[in-house]
């Protein structure tokens, strides 16, 4: 360990083939040559102190900065330089020196380990080239993509712009038309109403004469059907033939109840019977009929009638059938078990609502509704438009307003997706809008990320992609998704991981992110020596 | 079994973050702790029968008669060598024969001759030949009392708690009393405090190796290990006992002081009235005999080597595993490991394992590789190994029933699984699903488990692969207390039986395997969960799923310094925490605390974020960065200690109590501790701390800060001012410490390093220390003598290497490259005696901190020498 070299003599090759030899400490770069001098004592790097040239590389720490120690291991902040002829020369933490491990490929930092290092420099160098290449023939090829991106970009961004400029325009015009529609609908809507109340009202008035005179029939029935002796009179014992008179429920009419119902009378003629029915005729079984349930008054929201003042409803139409298809099957359903329960013929009930039917509406009225109906649709179809134009601009300015980067080099990715299959999942980016993960065999995608922000680096920002607040994990965080962006000619997932638990990272190459290549020649070696 | 397997699964994976209580027993629920903690005191049914006394030269045999069943039971006493006595009680005629407990006691014990000192109708004294100790057996009712001189050192049944249940249910109780003691300690794994606490009117502690969810600190309950072994402390003398009994177990402890304030105790002190303070421990086990050592110290070293004469010592492990080990569950791919691998290199931080957790093995059949993730092992393995670092792979003992495993096809046909009560092989839930167990009481079982771990068996694997055996208690997701049933059987035995040693053994023949594959030349490394008195012998253990969680950071202290006391220096606890994500500042302080504590190692749940040193920031990385450097630079202290635990059974990690047993001020401190006895280290386990207070023990000591080199008095408390960077560690006056200050990228490649000495002096101007080196990891240092051991010395202004192993053969191209003498004074000259010849040495002064700097002697490190100070 006493017995270290002290200095290194290098030989290597500079650009005319010339060998040079260059002597210096070992460890030491050329740029840092001229404060190594042996005929002179040593002053650390740092200035902290002067100490004799003997103890440079002499495998004792004296500088606090490490630079009396840049061969060995001694200090323990050093950093020892190798040259790596025909590859690129680097510098190492001076712990590395003499670990028994090769660094450097030139094999310098291993001269007193017993490490079998071999000089990998040249073929390291080979190899470097080759991919500095490449990577330069995609970085050219990627460059001319992108400027095409950025011009298709910007034509694109412009003709969105314009297009919402005109769409503004038309929007303005398609605003006032629909204003004009509104103003003609309720126009035609005001004489439309006032024609159907009044049609309504004639057939009320109509419907109530009709009952009446229905009544009347069921009363001169029922009078006839008491008056078992058909002696013009029904007398109290007649109608206590009809137990389900009975006032108190008790199951008994008795004499004084009966009389009770026949205001006090002994029996009544046809004429005072009047004043009876209507204490009897709602509980009144009819002899014939015993089973006839009460007429049932129809509601009259169960009137089928063209539906004509819907118009705050988008979808009037749709909407009415499906209630109609619920009421149906809810009617189905009861009628259903009310059969079980007391099997009812439900024809006079039909008779009831033939009856009861509206009447159509007159031609005056029907064509006061038909012109109203127009304007109604009419309105509709322009409200449509305007709002399908509304949505349309929308949408273009939320695509204007995405930050497609510096030159809108990123703008073709918008509304596209990309997709990796690996051995279990399709992984899927669908860029500034989700990422998602589907397993190869059946079985439902999860949300890996919705599309966040810009994260890269602040250099630049827009090598890295965030996605966030995926599907939740169970007792973690929600999936998220960071993609990072390399230059590529191709758009292309070329990888996804998930490096921790529910937060994946996806590669992705776009020659969106080529940057301009360097008009210098790539080839690394030996530049930063010379 | 299947339908359980739901109860398991959601026991397993509770959201909640707590261990659910409800799934585990407290003695109220098992029947026998119940029943026999009922026993009253003072109500002992048993008598000596004095007329069947049978004494052979070193054996004492006595029966017992129940006076309430007429059962006799038969007595054995031994005096053993080494200070230390053991009894035996088991029925003389047992219905049904007791399981005792094989494969701990590393030899039958060696025993002493007893004599008879008086007999009369009531007892037998006996002389137990050191000092003037005395054994009295006393008849009626039964009870032992071990006296020295006057005094009652400890009893034995003097609470009449003995008892013995007779029929199908073996469970056995018996109490100590130790008159004098306010400290008791050990009998771990508890996550509580080093001192033991009082049990009375709450649950014992209990022993029965758990697999528990999320465990709960600062409570009596059971976990992954058990080792059934107490210290007791006074400032006068340490004693210990060990109950060797492998089923399940639980500890009363009471005190008659414990209720006492402490203005009460001086009350009782002046008035010279009061009740000698005493201890009183109740040990009750389900089954088994009772078989006690009393080990009666008197010095903490002394029951030390005692115990470790009983079950041996610590294994000497190979030196790279102190250095700092990364896992988690779970290093996804080989990829993953690369750059983890790199990433360390880029951060220019050392390490030396990196760990697969169970995703690494092919559909969790351990010793199998997943063929997606980890196609080429080898490959993985040669990389490390180019970096000259090393890789752990998990090998858990539940086998994944499945007709395409190997493992399982040879376990099946050579009929190696535990058995359920009706003999069909025994099958629970595990990581695999469906699973068997192995046998491991069997030898020949382990033995073949061992031969599975040769490189043509365990294909993939090379020789910088080593293990982890986790779920080891066993781990049985649907089993009662997710652990195996009790009736399940193992030969002839239940599984009540040997309960607490099936992990034990588990660690045994993986250890094995290792040492096998090598033909016998490597030490191995083996890190267990589970664990038993004699685990030590076979490698590392840990603290289980913890949490990150501040509480569980200063847990870590008193759970790994209970388990030093009781032989297992090898121990840690998850740097950062198992569940949860921990904050940056936890992180810090857990990789600050853990670089000071034996097994240092980063473990991280799946759930939770990534967490390698260098993802916080560059301030935090440098934090880590210098805290694992500290770690790496003091490596060899580490090791020489690490050989002295295994030689002499001393604990690495050890409370101050142990070396300042006088020190009452020390008895209680539990979270600051001693690495060996010359650091003190005292972590910063608060949140946003701005200092803590330490203590640093005795009144004629010195201690140096090692960071600044300042010195503090003795016997004082000091408030030490903190940072985020600071990490208080004192070096003890009087003491010198090797290190390597060359910190590479692991602990191999500093192999040939050179070392510097830190020599801080008394204040009668002393230092000494030990230098240890040897190849690092393999046999030879035992069967070849191939080590060097040197103890270092400074007196009268002369620091001296000299040789304390003259026929040791071992060499080293690891030189001195500088001396550090902290609280020296300035010499005129230094001069180097060596080889008959004197060479002068430069040097520095600091006369700030009185810190002289010999700069590059240059000795080698294995050679005799004198530096003088002139």
């Amino acid at each position: 360990m006493t017995c270290l070299h002290l200095l290194l003599t290098l030989v290597f090759a500079v650009s005319l083939g010339t060998p040079v030899e260059i002597q210096r400490p070992r460890g030491v770069p050329l740029t840092k040559k001229q404060f190594y001098e042996e005929s002179k004592p040593f002053t650390c790097l740092d200035g902290s102190r002067t100490i004799p040239f003997d103890r440079v590389n002499d495998d004792y720490c004296d500088c606090k900065d490490g630079s009396d120690e840049p061969g060995t291991a001694a200090c323990p902040n050093g950093s020892f330089h190798c040259t790596n002829a025909g590859y690129r020369p680097m510098f190492i933490p001076s712990s590395r020196i003499n670990d028994g491990i090769c660094d450097c490929c030139d094999t310098t930092d291993e001269y007193n380990s017993g490490a079998k290092c071999e000089n990998t420099c040249k073929e390291l160098g080979r190899k470097e080239r080759e991919v500095l290449q490449k990577m330069a023939e995609i970085t050219k090829e990627g460059f001319l993509l992108k400027q095409q991106l950025i011009e298709e970009a910007k034509k694109g961004q412009q003709e969105k712009q314009s297009k919402v400029t005109d769409m503004q325009e038309n929007k303005k015009q398609l605003d006032e038309k629909v204003e004009a529609l509104r103003t003609v609908k309720e126009t035609a809507e005001q004489p439309e109403k006032e024609a159907k109340e009044r049609h309504l009202k004639a057939w009320e008035e109509q419907k109530a004469a009709i009952r009446l005179e229905k009544d009347k029939a069921k009363m001169a029935e029922t009078f006839l059907e008491l008056d078992d002796n058909a002696d013009g009179f029904v007398s109290v014992s007649e109608l206590q033939s009809h137990a389900e008179l009975d006032p108190d429920a008790d199951g008994t009419l008795t004499e004084i109840e009966a009389q009770g119902l026949m205001g006090g009378a002994e029996q009544v003629d046809t004429s005072t019977f009047e004043s009876v029915w209507p204490k009897i005729k709602d509980k009144y079984h009819s002899e014939s009929q015993a089973e006839e349930p009460a007429p049932v008054e129809t509601p009259p929201d169960e009137v089928k009638e063209p539906v004509v003042d819907n118009d705050s409803e988008p979808y009037p139409e749709d909407d009415i059938s499906e209630e109609e298809d619920e009421d149906d099957e809810d009617e189905d359903d009861y009628h259903e078990d009310d059969d079980k329960a007391q099997p009812t013929i439900k024809t006079p009930e039909k008779t009831h609502e033939d009856e009861e039917a509206m009447p159509p509406y007159d031609a005056d009225t029907q064509a006061l509704i038909d012109a109203a109906q127009k304007a109604r649709d009419d309105f509709e179809e322009a409200e449509k438009a305007l709002r399908e134009m509304d949505d349309q601009i929308r949408n273009i300015e939320k695509e204007l307003s995405f930050d497609f980067g510096p030159d809108a080099e990123f703008t073709y990715l918008y509304s596209q997706c990309y997709e990796l299959t690996t051995s279990e999942y399709i992984y899927r980016l669908c860029p500034f809008n989700r990422v998602s993960q589907k397993p190869k065999y059946g079985g439902s995608e999860t949300n890996l990320g919705t599309w966040g922000s810009w994260s890269g680096p602040e250099n630049n920002k827009y090598l890295l992609m965030k996605y966030e607040q995926g599907t939740g994990c169970w007792q973690g965080p929600n999936r998220s998704t960071t993609v990072k962006l390399t230059c590529g000619k191709e758009t292309v997932v070329t990888s996804t991981s998930e490096p921790s638990r529910c937060e994946y990272l996806m590669e992705f190459t776009t020659p969106a992110v080529c940057q301009e290549p360097a008009n210098i020649d790539p080839s690394p070696h030996d530049h930063v020596e010379l | 079994m299947g339908l359980l397997s739901v109860v398991c699964v959601s026991l397993f994976f509770s959201s909640t973050f707590a261990v659910d209580r409800g799934n585990f027993k407290t003695c109220d629920q098992s029947a026998f702790c119940k029943r026999q903690r009922a026993l009253k005191p003072g109500q002992s049914p048993y008598r000596a029968l004095l007329e069947t006394l049978e004494l052979s030269d070193s054996r004492l045999t006595l029966q017992l008669i129940n006076d309430n069943n007429k059962v006799h039971l038969l007595l054995e006493l031994y005096r053993l060598q080494g200070n230390m006595t053991r009894v035996k009680i088991n029925e003389l005629k047992p219905l049904k024969p007791r399981f005792e407990v094989p494969d701990v006691l590393i030899a039958e014990p060696p025993t002493e001759p007893l004599s008879v000192l008086s007999k009369d109708d009531n007892g037998v004294v006996l002389s137990l030949g050191a000092e003037n100790q005395r054994l009295i057996v006393s008849a009626r009712p039964f009870r032992l009392d071990i006296m020295e001189g006057p005094e009652v050192l400890l009893s034995l049944n003097s609470r009449g708690l003995l008892a013995f249940e007779h029929l199908r249910l073996h469970k056995d109780t018996l109490d100590f009393s130790l008159p004098g003691v306010e400290h008791v300690y050990g009998i771990p794994e508890h996550a509580d405090d080093l001192k033991l606490k009082t049990t009375d009117g709450g649950d014992p502690y209990r022993l029965y190796n758990l697999d528990v969810f999320q465990y709960e600190l600062y409570n009596p309950m059971a976990l992954y290990g058990s080792i059934p072994v107490m210290l007791a402390h006074n400032t006068q003398r340490t004693m210990g006992i060990f109950w060797l009994n492998a089923a399940e177990t639980w500890v009363d402890i009471s005190s008659n002081t414990a209720g006492k304030t402490v203005f009460g105790k001086m009350l009782d002190f002046v008035q010279g009235s009061s009740e000698k303070p005493q201890t009183d421990v109740r040990w009750i086990s389900e089954s088994g005999i009772i078989d006690v050592f009393i080990m009666l110290g008197p010095k903490p070293s002394k029951v030390f080597s005692q115990y470790a004469s009983l079950t041996g010592t610590q294994s000497f492990p190979p030196l790279a595993s102190l250095g700092y080990h990364q896992c988690r569950w779970n290093y996804n791919d080989q990829e993953d490991v690369k750059s983890v691998d790199q990433g360390f290199d880029q951060h220019d931080i050392p390490y030396d394992f990196i760990w697969l957790d169970i995703e690494h093995a092919d559909g969790k059949r351990y010793f199998t590789w997943d063929p997606h993730k980890f196609p080429q092992p080898k490959e993985m393995l040669q990389g490390l190994m180019d970096k000259r670092r090393k890789m752990v792979s998990i090998v858990d003992p539940h086998i994944r029933v499945d007709s395409g495993y190997k493992i399982h096809n040879e376990i099946t046909s050579k009929d190696f699984y535990v058995k359920n009560k009706d003999g069909k092989n025994y099958e629970g839930w595990c990581w695999p699903g469906n699973s068997g167990y192995p046998d491991f009481t069997k030898p020949e079982m382990r033995a073949w488990w061992a031969s599975m771990f040769a490189y043509d068996q365990y294909e993939g694997s090379m020789e910088n692969l080593f293990t982890w055996n986790d779920m080891n208690e066993p781990s049985v997701f649907n089993g009662p207390e997710v652990t195996m049933h009790k009736d399940a059987l193992h030969g002839k035995w239940e599984h009540r039986d040997i309960h607490n040693i099936y992990g034990l053994y588990v660690q045994m023949a993986t250890a094995e395997g290792q040492i096998q594959r090598s033909g016998g030349v490597e030490r191995p490394f083996v890190l267990t969960r589970a664990f038993f008195a004699g685990s030590q012998r076979y490698g590392a253990v840990w603290t289980g799923d913890n949490a990150a969680e501040w509480d569980h950071l200063k847990i870590s202290i008193p759970m790994c310094l209970s388990l030093g006391l009781v032989g297992v220096s090898f121990c840690g606890a998850d740097v950062g925490g198992f569940f949860k994500n921990p904050s940056t500042e936890l992180l810090v302080r857990w990789y600050q605390t853990g670089a000071y504590q034996p097994f240092f190692r980063a473990h991280a749940h799946l759930d939770t974020t990534r967490r390698e040193p260098w993802l916080f920031g560059p301030e935090n990385t440098a934090l880590i960065r210098e805290v694992i450097r500290q770690r790496y630079a003091l490596l060899p202290y580490w090791y020489q200690l690490f050989y002295q635990a295994h030689k002499t059974g001393m604990p690495v990690m050890r409370p101050l109590w142990v070396d300042y047993p006088k020190d009452t001020a020390t008895f209680t401190i539990d979270d600051e501790f001693l690495i060996g006895s010359d650091l003190l280290v005292h972590p910063v386990t608060e949140e946003g701390s701005r200092g803590v207070t330490a203590y640093l023990p005795g009144a004629e000591e010195v201690w140096y800060d090692v960071h600044t080199f300042q010195k503090h008095n003795g016997a004082q408390n000091l408030y030490i001012p903190v940072t985020l960077s600071s990490i208080p560690v004192f070096q003890r006056g009087g003491s010198i410490i090797p290190r390597k200050d060359r910190v590479r990228r692991s602990s191999t490649c500093m192999e040939n390093d050179p070392y510097t000495l830190y020599v801080a002096l008394s204040p009668k101007k002393f230092a000494e220390g030990e230098l240890y080196i040897d190849d690092g990891h393999s046999f030879n240092y035992d069967t070849k003598k191939e080590f060097i051991h040197r103890s270092l010395t400074f007196a009268n202004n002369a620091l001296t290497s000299s040789n304390l192993c003259p026929d040791c053969n071992f060499l080293t191209s690891s030189w001195i490259e500088k001396v550090l003498i902290l609280g020296a004074s300035k010499p005129s000259k230094v001069l180097l005696k060596m080889d008959g010849k004197e060479t002068p040495v430069d040097f520095e002064f600091d006369t700030s901190m009185s810190v002289l700097t010999l700069r590059k002697p240059g000795m080698n490190a294995g050679a005799d020498w004198t530096l003088l100070l002139q």
